[in-house]
């Protein structure tokens, strides 16, 4: 049973479509990478998939229960793109908050292990409102962690954080994908998205245009040579380049390098969104 | 349970951090200071009161007036402590960011808004009791004067301040902060306009303006729950000091009868039903 199963999910905000008929699956242990522009749906999606906003029509499913519904809100943790956590509390009230609502039982040990998971494990005893943007946005990853959910939907969770805070939460995305922990990401860095996700998919315009892994949806961008008889450039791909090579040496050329290119992530996500 | 217990706190933890008890702190205790010199003054100058006493029990209209302007004073303060406790609740608290990490919780947006109200309520209806009860003892040991009712007068009155944060929890699904702040003030202010209307009504004999006072209590029963908590503490008052106190602003011309209870319950209950089902359908 995948984590998230949307079909045929359609929302329209008046008569402005949001999405217009979105399938996605989210796998178990799956790193699900949700990439598109400003206005694309990439948002809409996740509200659907945690009950804050209801779809016009199609299904969302977590966990196989219809999103919304108790038993899938107890099956995710999320983080909001903007949110906020009350100033007064410390960390450590912050999660024990979420805890008594999540129902976890996890106590002071699963707490412990959040802010260790996170990088906050110093910061046990300070106010939300004496922590930086990025601390306070490590404290939600770690709060829509408490009691280790089956999936995590997380909208922009690293916006805030510096390279290293990104970094932190790569290798906890890494842990999170070997317990067994499924993770919708949505993210405008595409070079993490890259990095860590298993599969992505492209949105735009509130419908899916391209999708599947990362290394698949790259394409042969060409073949550069470089000889003693100056720089060859040529379309194809690695056979093309082993061809083109042989035939250069055969003609007595000196071959001083081989570069076969492939499209980016970013320029895969370039073609599809049309920029 | 445990979960409107953890959010009424939770709600009560944010409104102490926003600073609305300490100003309601400081103009209770400015309130309750000039209510004891005023019942200390006018009381002491009771021989000097109009009509002069013979005709009329000034005792009881001095101390029947000044209580009612301390039960509108209540009314008051416990009003404005509800609707900053509630005035946000949704659409104030989600522009905010707060809301979305408590609603995606398995607690359901139904708990979410009875903590809320249960939390105002907590704090609103032990304050009001505490500040009615105040300006009573003030009342009887400078004037030595006791209103025929005590107990129901004052449970009227919190009753009335429940209604009210119910009405600012509803307009928080619908309205920003501050637009919900406005609108639940003026629906007080017309609710006690009416009032007086109905008082004056009274006084001149017109049957229109009377009618319209009490279609309007009725529409907002916060309002009929305080005037008929005004007509209880002369209830067994008669004669010329019954017409003097009708006269007057706090006279409690509108007498609630036997369904004023019922029906506003059932209003509480339908405010609260209406912002849960408002709330269930709305994009956060």
């Amino acid at each position: 049973m995948p984590a998230l199963r949307v079909r045929a999910l359609e929302k329209r905000y008046g008569r402005t479509p949001a999405l217009a008929g979105v399938d996605v699956d989210v796998g178990e242990g799956e790193l699900f990478g949700l990439l598109g522009p400003n206005g694309a749906g990439k948002s809409t999606l996740v509200k659907i998939a945690c009950g804050l906003v209801r779809p016009t029509r199609g299904s969302a499913e977590i966990c196989g229960a219809r999103a919304g519904s108790p038993p899938a809100r107890r099956s995710l943790g999320y983080l909001a793109e903007l949110f906020r956590f009350p100033g007064w509390a410390s960390a450590d009230e912050v999660l024990e908050l979420h805890q008594r609502l999540a129902g976890s039982s996890g106590g002071t040990a699963e707490r412990a292990e959040l802010l260790e998971l996170v990088g906050l494990a110093y910061a046990r005893d300070v106010r939300v409102e004496a922590m930086s943007k990025g601390m306070q946005q490590r404290l939600g990853i770690a709060q829509a962690l408490v009691g280790f959910p089956p999936l995590l939907l997380l909208d922009e969770p690293t916006s805030a954080l510096d390279p290293a805070g990104r970094r932190t939460v790569r290798t906890l995305l890494e842990e999170l994908r070997g317990r067994g922990i499924s993770v919708l990401l949505n993210s405008h860095l595409l070079s993490e998205v890259e990095l860590v996700c298993d599969r992505v998919a492209i949105l735009r315009d509130g419908r899916v245009v391209a999708a599947g892994v990362p290394d698949e949806l790259a394409r042969p961008r060409g073949v550069e040579i470089e000889t003693d008889d100056g720089v060859v450039r040529l379309d194809g791909g690695r056979e093309e380049a082993a061809r083109a090579v042989a035939e250069l040496v055969a003609a007595g050329r000196k071959v001083y390098r081989v570069d076969v290119r492939r499209s980016t992530l970013e320029e895969v996500y370039l073609d599809a969104v049309g920029e | 349970m445990n979960a409107v217990v953890v959010i009424a706190g939770y709600g009560l933890r944010e409104a102490l951090r926003r600073r609305v008890f300490a100003v309601v702190v400081v103009l209770t205790i400015g309130f309750l200071f000039l209510y004891w010199l005023g019942t200390h003054y006018l009381f002491d100058h009771l021989g000097e009161v109009t009509p002069p006493p013979g005709e009329i029990d000034s005792r009881t209209l001095v101390g029947a007036t000044v209580l009612g302007l301390g039960m509108f004073a209540t009314l008051f303060l416990g009003v404005v402590l509800a609707i900053f406790l509630t005035l946000g609740v949704v659409r104030g608290d989600a522009e905010s960011g707060l809301l979305q990490p408590l609603v995606v919780r398995p607690v359901g947006r139904g708990t979410v808004l009875v903590a809320r109200l249960a939390g105002a309520a907590s704090v609103c209806v032990p304050y009001v009791v505490l500040v009615y009860g105040a300006a009573v003892v003030i009342t009887r040991v400078n004037g030595d004067w006791t209103p025929d009712r005590i107990v129901t007068p004052g449970l009227e009155l919190t009753f009335g301040v429940v209604i009210v944060a119910a009405l600012s929890l509803l307009g928080s699904v619908f309205l920003t902060t501050t637009a919900n702040g406005i609108a639940v003030f003026m629906l007080f202010g017309a609710g006690l306009v009416a009032g007086l209307l109905g008082q004056i009504g009274d006084a001149l004999n017109s049957h229109t303006l009377e009618r319209i006072a009490t279609v309007t209590a009725w529409v907002v029963p916060f309002e009929a729950l305080y005037q008929d908590a005004l007509h209880g503490i002369t209830v067994n008052t008669s004669g010329f000091t019954r017409v003097a106190l009708s006269l007057g602003p706090f006279g409690g011309a509108h007498v609630g009868g036997p369904y004023l209870g019922l029906w506003a319950a059932a209003y509480l209950a339908l405010a609260v039903g209406l912002a849960i089902l408002a709330f269930t359908k709305t994009d956060l």
